[in-house]
């Protein structure tokens, strides 16, 4: 590798750095993005010089044109899925990308075998190289099969529930000590049977990728879309290894710590072990199940209606939303900016409170409200909001349910015991748009609904903040 | 049980109405008709076009003649004998005081629902007239004694001199005397309290009051949230303790009211006595015979130069409130009698049945006294399980160590074993997921899913690796590459321009942070 590449690769890396840390700031966000494009326009183009230079050019017109013709499908895909794609569909998307890098892995990795980039003459360095392309497609694999396992799942032309075979850890861990074992004889023969050998270890680790994520449960969907987050970046640093490329590397480890940071949050959110979402077959999704422990709450709901609402929240000085998926469900995003600006217009100060899980993806619900309009700074973590509850004169809590759930922290019975939640009970007025009575992902009952200071709007979303919008313009 | 009856209330000085035009509403909602007497809601500053406007129908006599009535007070014997024979009455009853009146009711066939028989269960308490009346009575009664009371109740600080804060006592801390604690103190009286049931204390403190204690200890906690008589040692060190407070205290509000029978007699004569000239004493139990012995109820005894007031219709001297929530305590109760267009009597509700006294003509005898549920538990003022940062990477620094070590031992072995380049490019590796680690944790949780797509686009440099796999001419390993390559430019176009995309719809609303520092690094 010529100096001029190193350097090439070394700023990229740095430019991919600082496109993530960009992300730190909404102001500087979209500067950071900027970074990101300039290092992979960098990286590319250094690439394509390399390799235009490394021989004869005139010998290899079907080369280029394989090259240009791939990059240019590609691009318009990409570029087309990225125009149409409706934020409420964002999950789909990335866990789609998510296999593409895996798929890309997988297919890198197997070309590295029939043809390696540096012949390798040395025993040791050969060895080291086949275990290199070995893992790379190992993870590629299962990243590119649980990957589309989850986009199926999230999209809902699967079912959300987990399937649970019997002895199913018995069957990933034979489906994975095989794929260690068969790394034996593939390392002992040529190429001819080896590409055997590597077929059926990358059906092994695509099985187990499709077992893996179809054991969990639609409502663990943001934490597992996070996971193989980290899953395509450590595929893209296997590739690096086997390929000698230290940007692959740098930017495969920089994404596999972004994804592993993500799904740390996600579970911190929920208060559960990684294990315990990977190999829990919890959340049970679009089915309610009975009440998985918790005590079944005394007293009874009380119903308001959207005039009555209405009223409170122009009455109100402090507002708090809480979304929930259930919001983006019923698409009310659009009215929910309205009825923000409609009150703010008269002097009420709304803002919303964001639970690190509410929505399908980490962040989901803060650009489903950013598309609707609403601006980012009245819209808090959960952290920043929860010790103002107190001072809150009306929530309204939309489309969410467990994030809401006092179970949590006083209900040691409750499987949803000891997660963070937003303590929403602690204001003054608590209305919750619901439905129905039905219990949320987690299928716990929630007491919130029983207590004193809460109503219930009762409706699907939409209509009901339409209705709300209209009484409080009156 | 279609017609709903609102008579004007005959009692004088009675000023408030069982029906407003905001529960009209709510009643017309399920199908039920109401008529209300021309002029009833005119004391409590209801006209009658506004009850028309709810869908009143309006009578010029008092409509008796509905198959329900809806009182305030208990309806006189001239008003039971206009009643329409197995009517239903839905009225303050308080057949103690008003005797042969169950019987006369009983005598018309009706189904009498008392209410202030409603059990004080938590599930009633949107039916409770009692206490939405106590709410409004408590705060009255501060009123009442500011106005009776010659100087400030704040304290002042002026050119002309300085006052104290004047010094309030209450006595009973149910719901009239909580509501009585917070009007005080909103008024900036420096105000005490006294139960003889513990649980009050902590409500009383969380108004600002002080709560007062006598010596012996002996739990008032009596039935339905009432206190319960106490034995003549606690009598008497309570009274020491009032005459005590007496001679300080410049107002006296009494609140003591044992369901059933006479209020007790907690103001004697003598500590009456205690007062200076110019203080004032509310006896909101006078209805009831009165918590202090020179009370006459409905009327101002002047003792000494120290005021009592007796007045018995504190609530009224807020008709229109006490109108409103009166009226929706009625159609709460309402919800219990059945549902659309007829009122029925579910004999097995154990909030109907504790008030119906008589039911189609036939007298009741009092339900079995049940063991009231336990009101639900609120949550937590403080959650037990902290709530965890979630959003720091500072948590669990030993896991981090121990990672790192681990991690160390690994590069150890390598570097004894594996070929230079293999190493150098795992220190490459570790390098890189440390810096990651350190950036990505600054990364805003608002901007979570910016971040996911963008590092959907930057994995997509595997593009690289496709390029580099892509040789002369159309073999295997060269479509294999071109493939790659081509799923990894999806990666890369979709990622950054939907990332583009969403980071423009971030906007904020207040002013711009100051300029953003540069440089990465967590905070």
């Amino acid at each position: 590798m010529s100096g001029y590449l190193v350097v090439a690769y070394l700023s990229a890396g740095v430019l991919f750095i600082r496109s993530l840390g960009g992300l730190s700031k909404q102001e500087t966000a979209t500067q950071g993005n900027l970074f990101g494009i300039i290092g992979m326009v960098v990286a590319i183009a250094v690439t394509s010089v390399a390799w235009a230079t490394s021989s004869d050019m005139s010998a290899r017109m079907n080369g280029l044109a394989l090259l240009v013709g791939a990059a240019l499908v590609g691009g318009i895909i990409g570029g087309g899925l990225a125009r149409r794609v409706e934020m409420t569909g964002m999950p789909e998307l990335v866990a789609i990308l998510h296999s593409f890098v895996g798929l890309a892995a997988v297919l890198v990795g197997f070309s590295s075998y029939l043809r390696p980039v540096v012949v390798e003459t040395d025993a040791l360095r050969h060895a080291v190289h086949l275990a290199e392309i070995w893992v790379g497609i190992a993870v590629g694999a299962i990243t590119l099969t649980g990957s589309i396992i989850a986009w199926a799942k999230l999209k809902g032309s699967m079912s959300g529930k987990p399937l649970l075979l019997p002895g199913r850890h018995f069957l990933n861990a034979l489906v994975a000590l095989s794929i260690v074992g068969l790394a034996v004889p593939f390392g002992n023969t040529g190429v001819e049977q080896g590409i055997i050998y590597l077929g059926i270890m990358t059906l092994l680790a695509s099985l187990l990728g499709v077992h893996l994520v179809m054991a969990i449960g639609g409502a663990d969907m943001p934490v597992v879309v996070s996971l193989l987050n980290s899953y395509s970046g450590w595929a893209a640093a296997a590739a690096g290894f086997m390929l000698a490329n230290d940007l692959l590397i740098v930017t495969g480890a920089l994404v596999g710590a972004s994804g592993t940071i993500l799904s740390i949050i996600m579970c911190r959110a929920m208060n559960r072990s990684i294990l315990n979402v990977v190999f829990g077959g919890f959340g049970t999704g679009d089915s309610a199940k009975p009440a998985a422990g918790g005590t079944q709450p005394e007293g009874e709901v009380t119903e308001m209606k959207a005039d009555e609402v209405a009223r409170k929240l122009l009455e109100a000085r402090n507002v708090v939303i809480v979304p929930g998926y259930g919001m983006a469900v019923s698409r009310a995003q659009a009215a929910v900016k309205e009825l923000t600006s409609t009150l703010r217009e008269k002097g009420v100060n709304v803002r919303f409170a964001i639970h690190p899980v509410a929505g399908r993806l980490p962040g989901h619900m803060n650009v489903l409200l950013a598309e609707a309009g609403v601006p980012y700074d009245i819209v808090l973590e959960m952290e920043h909001i929860n010790a103002d509850f107190p001072n809150t004169d009306a929530v309204l809590v939309i489309g969410a349910n467990d994030i809401v759930n006092p179970g949590a922290l006083d209900d040691p019975s409750s499987s949803i015991y000891g997660m963070p939640v937003l303590e929403v009970w602690k204001s003054k007025l608590t209305v919750v748009f619901k439905r129905g009575m039905a219990a949320g992902y987690a299928g716990v009952e929630n007491p919130l609904f029983y207590l004193e200071g809460t109503r219930m709007l009762f409706g699907d979303a939409k209509k009901s903040v339409d209705a709300l919008v209209t009484e409080v313009r009156k | 049980m279609r017609i709903i009856g609102v008579p004007k209330e005959s009692l004088p000085g009675e000023k408030r109405v069982a029906a407003t035009p905001e529960s009209i509403k709510k009643l017309k909602d399920r199908g039920l008709t109401v008529r209300v007497q021309k002029g009833a809601g005119a004391a409590a500053g209801i006209d009658d076009a506004a009850f028309a406007a709810a869908g009143a129908e309006l009578t010029d006599t008092a409509p008796f003649d509905a198959d329900a009535i809806f009182k305030v007070r208990p309806p006189t014997l001239d008003e039971v004998w206009k009643i329409k024979e197995g009517a239903f009455v839905v009225s303050l009853i308080q057949g103690e005081r008003n005797p042969g009146l169950v019987d006369a009711l009983a005598g018309r066939k009706a189904t009498v629902l008392a209410l202030e028989k409603v059990p004080r269960v938590t599930r009633a308490q949107k039916m409770d007239v009692l206490s939405s009346m106590a709410n409004l009575s408590g705060y009255r009664a501060v009123v009442e004694a500011a106005t009776h009371y010659q100087g400030f109740f704040s304290p002042q600080i002026t050119a002309a001199g300085a006052t104290p804060p004047a010094k309030v006592l209450i006595i009973g801390a149910g719901v009239a005397g909580l509501a009585a604690i917070g009007a005080a103190r909103a008024l900036g009286a420096d105000v005490r309290a006294f139960d003889t049931r513990a649980a009050a204390r902590e409500q009383v403190e969380s108004l600002g009051a002080r709560f007062l204690e006598v010596k012996l200890k002996e739990s008032g906690e009596g039935q339905g949230g009432y206190a319960k008589v106490m034995s003549p040692e606690f009598i008497a060190a309570e009274m020491e303790l009032f005459r005590q407070q007496a001679r300080e205290c410049d107002v006296i509000i009494t609140t003591a009211l044992v369901p059933g029978t006479k209020a007790p007699v907690l103001v004697p004569r003598d500590v009456a006595e205690c007062l200076k000239p110019g203080s004032v004493i509310v006896d909101m139990a006078a209805e009831q015979g009165g918590n202090c012995e020179l009370t006459r109820p409905g009327e101002i005894v002047v003792h000494n130069g120290v005021q009592i007031l007796g007045f018995t219709d504190l609530a009224s001297r807020m008709a229109s409130t006490s109108s409103r929530f009166f009226a929706m305590n009625l159609v709460h109760l309402c919800g219990e009698l059945g549902k659309g267009e007829t009122l029925t009597i579910d004999l097995e509700n154990d909030v109907v049945r504790p008030a119906l006294l008589v039911h189609e003509g036939k007298i009741l005898p009092p339900p079995p006294v049940k063991e009231p549920a336990p009101a639900p538990k609120p949550p937590p003022a403080t959650a037990k399980p902290v709530q965890q940062q979630i959003t720091s990477p500072t948590r669990r620094a030993w896991g981090s160590t121990v990672g790192g070590l681990a991690v160390i031992v690994i590069l150890f072995v390598l570097g004894r074993f594996a070929p230079g380049d293999f190493l150098q490019h795992s220190t490459v590796f570790v390098l890189a997921c440390f810096v990651g680690w350190q950036v990505i944790w600054s990364v805003s949780p608002a901007l979570h899913t910016p971040l996911m797509s963008v590092t959907n686009a930057i994995s997509g440099i595997i593009i690289i690796g496709g390029m580099l796999q892509v040789g002369a001419g159309f073999d295997v390993a060269s479509i294999l590459g071109a493939l790659a390559v081509l799923f990894a430019a999806i990666n890369i176009a979709g990622g950054f321009l939907v990332t583009q995309r969403m980071l423009k719809m971030f906007r904020r609303e207040g002013p711009a942070e100051p300029a953003p520092s540069h440089g990465g690094g967590h905070k």
